[in-house]
């Protein structure tokens, strides 16, 4: 069979990273391919480069074995490749049949859009993406999952030859995933060929026909998903066998640091009740969405809770903003590193000095030298490789740049830090780096609460893990009682089960 | 992955040593622009070199400066401040009608001042307090303010300034440094200091460049922005005292378009008009240039307008040319 | 019904205008006249032709300040054509006022476009520069009433069904935005680049393209505007309008017209400007001093963008299942 759009040799580099090197890949009609690697293996930039937002340093692209370029977005598109995105790329304002159809809206004779005709197409669009509900009405006004089959309703509106599908699965609910499959059988069926790009095994090995892994920018592996097992997958993905990878420590786990009692929000979370202890990791484990980042955020200050108290080493604290919980010693390590945690443009040092500055400086005026050796201590610990402190923080990877965002948390001396998604999207050795800090951390009698959405890393380095979904605690486990399935199903709700689970 | 090159544990303060930073930035292309105009200025007309005229010429520039530092730090922060020129309008306005009530001069510095900051207030509680726009925002006082000056004098204008008042704009502190051209320094050393010494100005930095991160990182961004709408607020009463002074009047269309000039005066300065990054010693270069062209056309007898040309070309380029430059050297690397 | 009648900004707009005109109307019913109306709007038609221009270019994240400053130098450049050449046709004239503009408009564009400046120093800096160019072209002189032909000043005063050609052109203005805000791919493109950059790209637009499109027809508009503007006035000289450039942008904020991008309306456009038309004409008649005017103006942008906000504000995001309304 001849693929319908071949990638080969494909490279690219941004200053200062190589994103991908030499990576080939080849999409055939009515086949699902699954694109597998960790966060920054270099999955989106390919995602980029089939749709024609990146061009390629070197490389050729084929569709139907002709080579051609894709040097602008519409020209990907012209060639039938089209995108349903991690993030719905789409416009809030306009109207779902709009979303839809922008960019190639039906005309009339007088060359003007054509909207009843718009409006028809978009309504049988989305009743074949198994939607049923109304295109006039304004994107922002749906929700997530809603917005994401709007999304879908736009790839099909395009005579596809190719359909890339970005963690179409992150957003939906257990029956929009099960319409999501039919769609996808229905598209294979039409003989369009699929790029479906996942973390959930379970669903590559359900929808899946091919593999391609890709692991640091290379291409590892590739073939046939039934001549593959999961543990094969895992392994090519990470280079190395799972088990070995968290460097957890044992620690004798003291007395309460942190309770939160009775933390509500009026849409984003309730009945929050936990206690922190002294050397421990509490895993928070979740979907994406489950509500968890917000309440963290709602412990140091960013929102405040409808109700609820938190004691710290006793003592019942009001943290009314972030200045507050730094200075009670909370602090956070936001997930979205470019936008909350670095300041890109800004050197390391100053990065990491922002929120320890009152001590560095004198009577409000900077004293540079304490700057530099504060920022020195803490960078040399988290093993930061720069070519120097006051180089820009942007210029570094995603994983030095975690580093730093995480040394200019622990420079405030907290007494516990709370780390949400810690290495997502960074390279596996500057994740191992960061794992292993965080035992060093915990042995030195710090508490840690971790939000990850990784099963391995929950496993792997938490002491205790609480289960969120849908804003509440839906599970609580000791690290001895732990299981991958157990945490899957109080994740997605999928049966009560006895312990712990809040209502 | 990529910076695995670099060895751990050793890695240096700073690569290039002072000498070569300051060699690089952006001042000293404006310090040479500086001294090429000096130069030219005065091979062009040989009554420029004298004291008192290059005294004469700080006027034109020293008033929109004293704002400009202020502006500068909104600016760097991300925001923007139009309403400044309708702040010495209003504050002007205030002061004038003080004077018909008999008021006198330390008496009109107060209200001078007092007005600048409540309309700073005005702005800050509006674009921190509500979260509006700032552009937005200051447009409307902009109208707001010169409209209320409008509402107060109409076509008409105030005069009669106690004889002590006209010191501000027209007195000497020393030789040929007037009392203006002396705030200018003392101001520009003030607001050098506190951008680039202190905490609070590590803050507005980090909220210029990331806003978020800095409120996650502890910076109180609302209360850092309300301090700086409420400087610029200040400065622009100070200026209306400068300039009122040395007018002698007040009319409602005082300081017209102002706010443009400021404006322009801190990008030229190279102060980044999306915030995060820019220095008083470029403002105060900016300010320096502006002036000695003003003066410069003045003495060849080229009409202000003429001049406004000039500056409008010199905004717009001084911002193409680093592009044009870069794009022209990664040209030429492939 | 009613709260969601309340929430379309439009409406909120028309319900803002009407009851103003009724409290007008209380103490002086005479400003509540066909007539009357006819003459507000007819004295408000160039802010809504500029507004419709500025709108696009807001609507793309960026703004133009130069308009006004364009309006000037197009207008200057109509009446000399017209002082030099009497005999030249007005239509023809209208169309070099517009084409003027519309390459004043490319110019902001293409700064815009090519060197990504940002649209604000961009605009600041052209506005100071064609200003300028009026002098050097005319060393400051006024081109006064009688140095203009009858026909270069008569056509906006013309009346055409009982109404001046001004008027039309405004209509025919606001016309042609409503198609191609609504029925053409730029149009939607517009709204595309201002409310999510980025996914305008995946949808095969292109950003920068789409701005300058947009600075060429505020350019046009400002074009057009600065004819209608010298032959209403009768006189042409540097600072024409000068200041205008913020009552544009004031008529767009009160239309509702998001300074962040890719919300606003032509109808928004239009009831703004006719918002600020109505005090301005209103003022005479209600005995306040028109200096009074840019105040209320102020005021009303600052009320105008707060209640705006509050609109737009994001609802915070719904996790707890029970609170899910869709």
């Amino acid at each position: 069979m001849k693929p319908a759009v071949a990638l080969e040799g494909i490279s690219k580099s941004f200053p200062g990273v190589r994103a991908l090197s030499d990576v080939s890949l080849a999409l055939y009609p009515g086949s699902v391919t699954a694109l597998v690697g960790e966060n920054g293996a270099g999955k989106s930039t390919l995602v980029k480069i089939l749709t024609g937002i990146y061009q390629p340093d070197a490389g050729v692209i084929r569709v139907v074995e002709e080579e051609t370029t894709f040097p602008t977005a519409l020209a990907a598109a012209r060639a039938g490749v089209t995108a349903i995105h991690q993030e719905t790329v789409l416009f809030d304002e306009l109207s779902v049949a709009e979303n839809i159809f922008l960019g190639h809206a039906p005309r009339n004779r007088f060359g003007f859009i054509d909207w009843k005709k718009l409006n028809a197409d978009a309504r049988a669009l989305l009743h074949r993406a198994g939607a049923d509900f109304d295109p006039t009405i304004r994107l922002r006004d749906l929700g997530i999952a809603r917005k994401h089959l709007v999304a879908i309703a736009r790839a099909l509106s395009v005579d596809a030859r190719v359909v890339i599908m970005d963690e179409p699965t992150a957003a939906l609910s257990h029956k929009e995933i099960h319409e999501l499959y039919a769609l996808i059988e229905r598209l294979k069926a039409d003989g369009k060929a699929i790029l479906f790009i996942s973390h959930k095994f379970d669903e590559i090995f359900r929808i899946a026909d091919r593999y391609t892994v890709f692991r640091d920018g290379t291409m590892v592996g590739e073939g046939l998903i039934a001549d593959v097992s999961q543990d094969d997958l895992v392994r090519m993905m990470v280079g190395r066998a799972v088990g070995s990878v968290y460097p957890k420590k044992e620690v004798a786990i003291g007395e309460p640091v942190l309770t939160v009692s009775g933390y509500r929000h009026p849409t984003e979370f309730e009945d929050i009740n936990f206690e922190l202890r002294r050397g421990e990791i509490l895993g928070f484990y979740g979907l994406v969405g489950a509500g968890r980042s917000e309440f963290m955020q709602s412990l140091i200050g960013i929102t405040r809770p409808s109700a609820g108290a938190v004691k710290l080493d006793g003592q019942v604290r009001v943290i009314r903003s972030p200045a507050e919980a730094i200075r009670a010693g909370i602090v956070y390590v936001p997930e979205e590193r470019g936008r909350q945690g670095a300041i890109i443009g800004m050197p390391i040092f100053q990065n990491v000095t922002l929120p320890s500055l009152s001590h560095t400086s004198r009577s409000g005026f900077l004293k540079l030298a304490n700057e530099f050796a504060l920022a020195r201590e803490y960078t040399s610990r988290l093993d930061l490789r720069a070519a120097s402190l006051d180089q820009d923080v942007g210029t570094l990877s995603g994983g030095n740049q975690q580093k730093v965002v995480i040394a200019k948390w622990l420079a405030t001396r907290p007494k516990v830090i709370i780390l949400d998604e810690p290495t997502k999207g960074i390279d596996i050795g500057s994740k191992a780096a960061v794992h292993a800090f965080m035992s060093e951390l915990a042995a030195e009698g710090l508490s840690v609460i971790m939000v990850s959405s990784e099963i391995p890393e929950i496993m792997g380095m938490s002491d205790r893990v609480i289960v969120m979904r849908e804003g509440r605690i839906a599970g609580r486990f000791e690290r001895a009682e732990l299981t991958a399935e157990k945490l899957v199903r109080a994740a997605a709700g999928i049966e009560t089960q006895s312990n712990g689970r809040a209502a | 992955m990529t910076d695995a090159h670099l060895s751990p544990r050793h890695i240096p303060d700073r690569l290039q040593g002072r000498g070569a930073r300051i060699l690089k930035s952006w001042e000293s292309l404006l310090l040479v622009v500086a001294i090429a105009i000096f130069l030219g200025n005065s091979l062009a007309s040989p009554y420029f070199l004298d004291p008192w005229n290059l005294s004469d010429a700080t006027f034109n520039f020293t008033e929109k400066a004293m704002i400009a530092f202020a502006m500068a730090l909104v600016i760097i922060s991300g925001e923007i401040d139009l309403s400044v020129a309708s702040i010495i309008a209003l504050a002007s306005t205030a002061m004038g009608y003080a004077v018909q009530l008999g008021v006198d001069t330390p008496a009109l510095v107060a209200i001078g001042l007092g007005v600048g900051l409540i309309c700073g207030m005005v702005n800050g509680l509006l674009i921190t307090g509500l979260g509006l726009p700032s552009i937005v925002v200051t447009i409307g006082t902009m109208s707001l303010f010169r409209g209320l000056s409008f509402i107060v004098l109409g076509d008409q204008a105030f005069t009669g300034y106690p004889k002590s008042f006209a010191w501000f704009g027209q007195g000497y502190v020393w030789w040929v440094f007037s009392f203006e051209f002396t705030l200018f320094v003392l101001l520009a050393v003030v607001y050098g200091v506190l951008l680039h010494k202190t905490n609070f100005g590590r803050a507005v930095y980090a909220i210029g460049n990331n806003q978020t991160a800095a409120l996650f990182s502890g910076v109180r961004v609302a209360r850092v922005k309300f301090i700086l709408f409420l400087l610029t607020g200040l400065m622009a009463g100070l200026a209306s005292i400068c300039l009122t002074s040395r007018l002698g009047s007040t009319r409602p269309s005082i300081a017209l378009g102002w706010e443009l000039e400021v404006v322009t005066m801190v990008v030229l300065g190279g102060v980044n008009i999306l915030g995060g990054s820019g220095t008083i010693p470029g403002v105060v270069l900016a300010a320096l240039i502006m002036g000695m062209v003003t003066f410069g056309f003045g003495l060849l007898n080229v009409p202000g307008i003429v001049m406004s040309i000039f500056i409008g070309l010199l905004l717009i380029s001084v911002i193409a040319l680093p592009i044009l430059w870069q794009r022209a050297r990664r040209r030429l690397a492939h | 019904m009613m709260a969601k009648l309340l929430k379309n900004r439009e409406i909120l707009l028309v319900v803002a205008i009407v009851a103003l005109v009724a409290l007008i109307a209380l103490r002086f019913p005479a400003f509540v006249t066909p007539a009357s109306f006819a003459r507000v709007y007819n004295d408000t038609s160039i802010l809504i032709i500029l507004a419709l221009g500025q709108m696009a270019v807001i609507l793309t994240r960026c703004i133009d300040l130069s308009m006004a400053a364009n309006l000037a130098l197009s207008g200057m450049v109509a009446a000399m054509l017209n002082t030099a050449f009497p005999g030249l046709p007005i239509p023809l004239v209208i169309l070099v006022a517009m084409a003027l503009g519309g390459l004043l408009g490319m110019v902001n564009g293409t700064l815009v476009w090519k060197l990504d400046i940002p649209p604000i120093v961009v605009t600041l800096g052209t506005l100071t520069i064609y200003r300028g160019l009026i002098f050097l072209l005319t060393d400051g002189k006024w081109i006064n009433a009688h140095e203009m032909s009858d026909a270069f000043k008569g056509l906006p005063r013309l009346e055409i069904a009982g109404m001046p050609v001004l008027s039309w052109l405004s209509l025919l203005m606001i016309a042609l935005m409503f198609l191609v805000m609504g029925r053409t791919p730029l149009g939607r493109a517009f709204y595309a680049v201002g409310g999510n950059p980025h996914a305008a790209v995946y949808t095969g637009i292109d950003v920068g393209r789409t701005r300058f499109f947009a600075y060429c027809l505020s350019g046009t508009l400002a074009g057009l505007s600065g004819y209608l503007w010298v032959s209403r006035y009768a006189v042409a000289y540097v600072d024409i309008a000068a200041g205008f450039e913020l009552d544009i942008i004031a008529a767009c904020v009160i239309g509702g017209i998001s300074i962040a991008g890719g919300i606003g309306s032509v109808a928004g456009a239009v009831l703004g400007a006719l918002f600020l038309g109505v005090i301005k004409n209103a003022l005479p008649v209600i005995n306040i001093s028109p200096f009074a005017q840019m105040a209320i103006s102020g005021t009303v942008i600052i009320i105008a963008v707060a209640v705006n906000a509050r609109a737009e504000k994001r609802k915070g995001r719904v996790i707890l299942r029970k609170a899910e309304a869709v």
